[in-house]
């Protein structure tokens, strides 16, 4: 089979983000990863939300499905689970996964289906013109907002450790070589990955922009010094490869998800192959499932006549 | 007054808190009676609780098939005081009531789960007739009428029961209580023992030690009558019927579940909610399934967070190729109304089981209605076709759950499957189900060939417009077939566009498959027309559970020379005007009969036909219809009473 290059991953439909927003950097990180990993693309699907990121699909030239507001998560485990072959990505923004959608991230923590979500985290509801999303902090003022955000916001790392997620990593929309490389590990992981990815809206998040991450405007220093910086560079490692590492790693990760301000992590805060993917646990009980699952299974034979037998459950009913 | 109830038909009625093994003993009471040769209908009523409201499960017996229940009761059968206040006033002047001895003095005041309302009812009742607020009182009321009762000391029974099988523990446990008070019944009914014994070995069949002892019990029981009792002036003994022969006894969620074993359903997920979950859990405890073959299939049933992401989760398996469904209720499916629209917008099969309960908000959680049908044809915003079935009793329920699937995938669309807790939870003798039937996928392929893909840069056309509104369909994951999907308006490549041009076209394009389905579907599924072999122009018109109470009140003004019609709607959306409007042509008196508050047929009815609507039946207070109080209604119509609508108010 031909190799496929990066633009074949790419369709030509108009793309009308705004210049400069840090969805580009995702959208070509996702194709990077795909690109890289030489997935076939009819086997890809992309899932998406409601919103700006919810776009994305359309710009990808692997099979793409542009659901509800909130419920990207639900739509692309049934798909997952109906086809476990199929090498499904979820996407969505932060309003998407954390304020409609906050029942649904909490519910695929506890199934664990195999598929990674990414969030493209950008604090403000972009395409309804820049309300405050569940991601900006309290007080905080950005651009559109009438008066400083009152509610506080959900942090989304500790939610999807305590959730369930057995992969939780965060990246940076300009630093596409670190989210590629993210996307791809999110990907080959066993289980639901979960990828906060860190992104400036241009147009209504006038507080963390991208001179912001870039320590730009930081008052105090004449230098800028980029306030993100690489956890695996400082030496930690996410992986769990023994279940009594899970409490130590914990403080960790929930010690990291509160670093904000001068000093914000990027990397794989925790992978956790140990816990049985729901595919697996659907398999203790249907053991055929992998080789056989829902989408593959026929259900009638040439002549249009059912493939299923009821007589026996019938006859566990059948009066004499 | 007693209607219908001829030397060979028997209402039964047992009544109990729940989690006292009602359920398991009007099981085995039926069982019993059915391998006697009887038909059987039984119905099933419960309070949202888990355990100590009253529930109580009420079970015609006949010599001809049986699909309602009466307002009256032949056989009360009781082991707690709370059954004999709430139903004796109900029992027929020849009939039975078995209850408790050691009860007798039991004070109305002294039963905690008697609400006030029930309270105040049952004691008017009794200060009414001058009898004490006791047990004793309405047993002395029911005997006035003339009914018999049997005095049974369950406990000492119970204890000679332990002592002859020698374990005390049996008599501190008082399980087979339920199956003592049965038994009794089916000695008074003159069914044989051995009836009785082989149901008790089917019911409590995987615990050998429950088998013995209620085996026992039955046959201490069974007995007791006999010895202690004289039985000889008993009207309602009856007589044994021939075997039935290839018959099931089965509810109506057994039979859903079943047909989409046999329809192809492969994925059905589900939120709890009553009386939808029965369904579900059956799916899944037959989740391996035999195949012709000699494969296995199977059905991956899947409990989500909530039934947003129950059908949203569906949506997504049905775009990989399997025959997907979800089942719910009303409140569930109040939250399923946007992704219906996802899926009209986007042409994906999907069948969505709608087992209606008494609403609105959470109503009566475990009663019935059915007034769910003018939300089901309008959930979601904006136009977008769907198909919505409505079943009329078990036996379509059945065969309706394999055709839905058919219609999900024919038409690429959402089906919506109106069942409801009358049908769900009763119980029903049926002839035993078919397999010689047909699954119809539409336009499916799961293989396209390289050349054949079309549209820009070799994607496919999943909503390419062309003569037919429908489009062929591959499953996600096909090669040679990219496409995309969105709720957004979209090309027939599915992106997003909001050109004007193409969004009429994809408008009509969605929306023409309703008349393509008009066209196509079989007037047996439209609507069917009971005529009882006359060209009466008096018409009774219904949908749903409501059918065996109709056809049965309707045989019995036919045997007294009132001819009506019966028109039974099956397919509600789209309308099948034209088929409803023939039946309707000559029509001099329309009556509508419906377990809602506004006649929510009769409106469509009106509405598509033109044709008004005369007399509306109409009842909401959670108990299905029966037999008696539609045939009295009708009479009453047929006998010039102006009253235009009729409330019914039966139940208990």
């Amino acid at each position: 089979m031909a190799e496929l290059k990066l633009a074949d991953y790419k369709t030509t439909v108009h793309n009308d983000w705004c210049p400069g927003c840090g969805d580009f950097g995702i959208l070509s990180a996702i194709q990077m990863a795909l690109s890289e990993m030489q997935i076939p693309r009819h086997k890809a699907v992309i899932f998406s939300g409601i919103g700006c990121s919810g776009k994305t699909p359309h710009f990808i030239n692997v099979y793409g499905i542009h659901t509800l507001h909130g419920r990207v998560l639900p739509f692309a485990q049934g798909a997952k689970i109906a086809n476990p072959d199929l090498e499904i990505i979820a996407v969505g923004g932060d309003g998407d996964g954390l304020g409609i959608g906050a029942g649904h991230f909490v519910g695929a923590g506890r199934k664990n289906v195999d598929i990674p979500y990414l969030i493209f985290n950008n604090e403000v509801y972009g395409l309804t013109k820049g309300q405050a999303s569940p991601t900006l902090r309290l007080g905080e003022k950005t651009k559109s907002l009438v008066t400083p955000n009152t509610n506080n916001s959900v942090n989304p790392i500790a939610l999807a450790f305590v959730s369930g997620f057995t992969f939780i990593a965060r990246s940076y929309s300009y630093d596409v070589k670190h989210l590629k490389d993210t996307i791809k590990r999110a990907i080959t992981h066993k289980g639901l990955a979960f990828v906060d990815v860190l992104q400036p809206c241009p147009t209504y998040d006038d507080i963390h922009t991208r001179e912001w991450f870039q320590g730009k405007n930081k008052p105090d220093s004449e230098k800028a010094v980029p306030r993100i910086y690489k956890i695996e560079e400082a030496g930690y490692d996410g992986v769990i490869r023994e279940e009594s590492e899970v409490n130590g790693k914990m403080s960790k990760i929930l010690e990291f998800s509160s670093e904000w301000g001068d000093k914000i992590p990027i990397g794989i805060f925790y992978q956790n192959e140990l816990i049985p993917s729901y595919h697996e646990r659907i398999a203790e009980n249907i053991k055929d499932y992998f080789a056989r699952p829902p989408s593959h299974q026929e259900i009638s034979d040439i002549e249009n006549k059912p493939a299923a037998r009821i007589d026996k459950i019938l006859d566990k009913l059948q009066i004499n | 007054m007693s209607f219908l109830a001829n030397a060979n038909s028997i209402s039964w009625l047992i009544g109990g808190p729940q989690g006292s093994g009602v359920d398991s003993a009007a099981n085995i009471f039926a069982k019993t009676c059915a391998k006697e040769g009887f038909h059987i209908f039984g119905k099933r009523e419960f309070y949202s609780n888990i355990k100590g409201e009253h529930s109580y499960f009420t079970i015609r017996i006949s010599e001809k098939p049986v699909s309602s229940q009466l307002e009256e009761i032949n056989m009360l059968v009781s082991f707690d005081a709370e059954t004999v206040f709430r139903h004796a006033d109900k029992v027929s002047p020849s009939g039975v009531i078995i209850y408790d001895s050691s009860l007798a003095e039991t004070v109305l005041d002294e039963v905690p789960s008697i609400d006030f309302q029930a309270n105040k009812r049952i004691g008017k009742l009794l200060e009414d007739s001058g009898q004490p607020l006791n047990l004793s009182g309405m047993l002395e009321l029911a005997k006035a009428r003339g009914c018999i009762v049997y005095g049974l000391p369950y406990y000492e029974m119970i204890e000679a029961v332990a002592k002859k099988m020698n374990d005390p523990k049996l008599s501190k446990l008082s399980r087979v209580v339920n199956v003592m008070a049965i038994s009794a019944s089916i000695s008074l009914l003159g069914i044989k023992k051995d009836m009785l014994i082989s149901a008790i070995q089917e019911v409590f069949g995987s615990k050998p030690k429950l088998v013995t002892s209620n085996i026992e019990a039955a046959e201490y029981a069974y007995s007791y009558i006999g010895t202690k009792f004289d039985t000889k002036n008993i009207k309602n003994k009856i007589t044994p019927k021939d075997v039935l022969k290839d018959y099931v006894l089965i509810s109506g969620s057994q039979a859903a579940a079943i047909g989409k074993i046999l329809g192809g359903c492969r994925f059905q997920t589900y939120y709890p909610i009553t009386p939808a979950s029965d369904e579900s859990e059956f799916l899944e405890s037959n989740q391996i399934i035999d195949q012709v073959d000699g494969k296995n299939g199977s059905v991956v049933v899947v409990q989500t967070e909530d039934e947003i992401a129950a059908i949203t989760m569906a949506i997504g398996a049905s775009l990989t190729g399997v025959r997907t469904a979800t089942a719910t209720s009303g409140p569930g499916f109040s939250l399923m109304a946007e992704a219906l629209g996802w899926a009209g917008m986007n042409e994906v099969p999907l069948v969505v089981t709608m087992y209606q309960r008494a609403g609105p908000s959470t109503g009566l959680p475990t009663r019935h209605e059915q007034s769910d049908l003018l939300f089901a044809i309008n959930a979601g915003h904006g136009d977008f076709p769907k198909i919505v079935l409505a079943s009329g009793d078990i036996e379509e329920a059945f065969y309706d759950s394999i055709k839905v699937f058919n219609f999900a995938e024919i038409y690429q669309l959402p089906v919506i499957h109106l069942l409801d807790k009358a049908i769900s939870s009763s119980i029903q003798t049926c002839k035993r189900f078919s397999n010689d039937l047909k699954i119809e996928r539409g336009k499916f392929k799961s293989v396209i060939d390289k050349n054949q893909s079309e549209g820009t840069a070799g994607h496919f056309q999943r909503f390419k417009l062309e003569d037919s509104p429908i489009s062929m369909r591959v499953p996600i994951g096909t090669e040679n077939a990219i496409f995309w999907n969105t709720g957004d308006e979209h090309t027939e490549e599915g992106h997003i566009s909001e050109d004007p041009e193409n969004r009429n076209k994809m408008m009509d394009k969605r929306m023409k498959k309703l008349d393509l389905a008009l066209e196509k579907i079989a007037e047996n599924d439209k609507a069917i027309c009971y005529d009882f072999e006359s060209d009466s122009k008096n018409v009774v018109i219904s949908w749903g559970s409501t059918k065996g109470a109709i056809l049965e009140a309707l045989e019995k003004l036919s045997e007294e020379g009132s001819k009506l019609r019966f028109i039974q709607v099956r397919l509600l959306h789209p309308f099948p005007t034209e088929t409803v409007k023939k039946f309707l042509t000559d029509a001099k008196l329309v009556i509508d009969v419906e377990m809602n508050y506004s006649s929510q047929l009769g409106s469509l009815v009106q509405q598509n036909t033109g044709k008004e609507i005369d007399y509306k039946i109409v009842k909401y207070n959670g108990r299905p219809m029966s037999t008696t109080e539609i045939y009295i209604a009708l009479k009453s119509i047929l006998s010039g009473n102006n009253e235009r609508r009729i409330v019914l108010d039966g139940g208990t």
